[in-house]
């Protein structure tokens, strides 16, 4: 490790960290507006379902170097070549949870609402939705965590595109550690702290089922006592 | 009035939920629909707040067609009440219960406030206010259903086997909430259940179902007790039917008579005189409450209490039915049930024989032979 050389590069550091940021959420952001229409479409509409989620997944499957040289003719230079990629494979993990979160709604709980008096947007808006938020967060957080170590394949196309993928590239070049180390930690810990804020806003959001998920524990203690 | 007017519910697959269903549930009182699982009753009430839609006929509310008013309007104005609650697991106690007044923009302090008497009212702890769902028992959680179907205080109470999900203890307590809330409130409600001892017990008016949407019978519970339409209610009724129509004759009808007593503190000559009478002789404390029994062949332990038969329970001439006091005389060792007043001292005592005499329906109704 080159401390000296670290701390000469701390705005290098910091700019790459930005930049980095910025391509990873943009498409959790682009992914999470995509897919929570399509994940009501695919409720409401249940034989829509298997064809969006195997679509996804075939999305998924496609390598992200191929999806990018592809779009390089289309989208050129620019972030989108990134963050379009990136995108399109959040789906893969935020459909399916918001299509879990929705029918993870009780019967019962829908049909008290609509004999109430909700309407369907209103019922959506304000019972639905409210109640697959642990599953829609348990989608963001697998998907912010792997954007944030898939944006560095963005190196590939210059190094203005890979956040502190550049530094990947610079360390094996010049078989220099240094700028490798460091990268790959700033990487990590980015995802580390994502999640972790993630988390934070999803206690705040559901206060009502933080026992709820304690209960699988405490029925696996009981197994464990018997 | 709830009205049905030839109301079938066929679906789709062909599945025929009611079958030409006419039926009237009085304003202000309690419409129980009984019947078997398969029978309709759940359609049947769904069809008064449009969560059903007849295939042909119509439902009246006070001369009205509900189909004529838009089904978030209409519902708004009549509670709803189901097994499995479906509390909103994401919102507190009180919002829970303030759901209706939110829907129709009531001002927050005054939904609130309604919330808040409202749970007084159906008995919890207005400390549970804040609490979520998950944090209440299931009857707790029955009782802020109640709650919120009340909330806005419609006339109509649609109720939908409210009870049949809590233990038996947690039931009954409800059922008897129930009756307070009625007899203050006078909603009128269509309330369905699978259980025929609910229905006579919360009834004003009994409608039993059969499978394939058939409306049997509607009565008061006492005269469905008293005269089944046809052997498929007796048999639902169960063969219990003529010992639970007891619960409809007051014990006041019955002519109790003072038993032989003895107190506790009487002497050995005294016990000995008072069983020579034949019968039984009540053992009674200083304020005449009843101890036990006395019978000849135990006479010769006296004074010592083992000598005592147990009396089992008493009952209240007041205010008991002759269910209750018919039951007391069976379960008595000796066969006789005691009578006592609210302080618990005996008033009088009927044999089981003489109970059965009592109910014993006049030779007339027996017909010629």
């Amino acid at each position: 490790m080159d401390w000296q050389w670290a701390a000469d590069h701390v705005d290098d550091f910091a700019e790459a960290t930005r930049s980095h940021l910025y391509l990873a959420l943009m498409p959790v952001l682009y992914g999470l507006l995509i897919s929570m229409p399509l994940g009501l479409l695919c409720v409401r509409f249940p034989k829509l379902y298997p064809p969006v989620f195997a679509g996804a997944n075939v999305i998924y499957a496609l390598p992200g170097l191929a999806l990018i040289v592809l779009l390089l003719d289309i989208t050129g230079f620019s972030n989108w070549t990134i963050i379009i990629p990136l995108t399109l494979y959040t789906l893969v993990v935020l459909v399916p949870n918001i299509v879990d979160g929705l029918r993870s709604v009780p019967d019962p709980v829908r049909q008290a609402a609509t004999a109430m008096g909700f309407g369907e947007l209103r019922r959506l808006i304000q019972v639905e939705l409210p109640i697959s938020i642990p599953y829609v967060m348990a989608g963001l957080r697998v998907a912010t965590v792997s954007s944030i170590s898939l944006v560095s394949i963005g190196v590939l196309i210059g190094d203005d595109f890979g956040g502190l993928g550049v530094f990947f590239i610079d360390g094996f070049q010049q078989d220099f550690m240094t700028p490798l180390i460091i990268g790959v930690v700033l990487s990590v810990a980015l995802a580390l702290l994502a999640d972790a804020l993630l988390v934070l806003v999803q206690r705040l959001l559901t206060p009502w089922s933080r026992t709820r998920r304690d209960r699988p524990a405490a029925q696996l203690e009981r197994v464990g006592a018997a | 009035m709830i009205t049905f007017e030839h109301v079938t519910k066929r679906y789709p697959d062909g599945t025929v939920a009611l079958d030409d269903l006419s039926l009237e549930c009085p304003t202000g009182k309690t419409t129980v629909l009984v019947g078997t699982s398969g029978s309709g009753k759940t359609t049947a009430v769904r069809l008064i707040n449009r969560m059903v839609e007849p295939t042909s006929g119509r439902v009246l509310i006070d001369g009205t067609d509900v189909r004529s008013r838009q089904p978030e309007q209409l519902r708004r104005g009549i509670g709803y009440v189901i097994q499995q609650v479906g509390l909103f697991p994401h919102r507190t106690i009180a919002d829970n219960i303030a759901t209706v007044p939110h829907l129709l923009g009531w001002d927050k302090k005054k939904a609130r406030a309604t919330a808040l008497e409202l749970m007084e009212r159906v008995g919890l702890d207005p400390a549970l206010a804040k609490r979520y769902p998950y944090q209440l028992s299931g009857g707790q959680q029955q009782r802020v259903g109640v709650a919120r179907a009340l909330a806005a205080d419609p006339p109509i109470l649609l109720m939908d086997e409210p009870f049949s999900a809590v233990d038996p203890v947690v039931r009954s307590e409800l059922q008897q909430e129930f009756l307070r809330l009625q007899a203050d409130l006078d909603k009128t409600i269509v309330f369905v259940t699978h259980d025929v001892d609910e229905a006579i017990k919360l009834g004003d008016r009994v409608a039993v179902f059969r499978i394939g949407g058939h409306l049997v019978q509607v009565d008061s519970p006492e005269r469905l007790l008293a005269a089944p339409a046809d052997e498929f209610v007796e048999r639902f009724l169960g063969y219990d039917r003529g010992f639970r129509r007891l619960s409809f004759l007051d014990a006041k009808s019955l002519q109790l008579s003072m038993p032989d007593t003895l107190e506790l503190t009487g002497s050995a000559e005294q016990a000995r005189a008072t069983v020579a009478g034949g019968g039984p002789v009540l053992v009674v404390d200083d304020a005449r409450r009843p101890i036990g029994w006395l019978i000849r062949s135990r006479v010769a332990r006296w004074p010592d209490r083992s000598a005592l038969v147990p009396i089992g329970h008493t009952f209240r001439p007041d205010t008991d039915s002759v269910r209750a006091a018919l039951d007391s005389a069976v379960l008595s060792p000796v066969g006789v049930a005691v009578g006592v007043d609210d302080e618990g001292a005996v008033v009088g005592a009927i044999s089981h024989d003489e109970i059965a005499e009592a109910i014993r329906p006049p030779t007339a109704e027996i017909g010629p032979s």
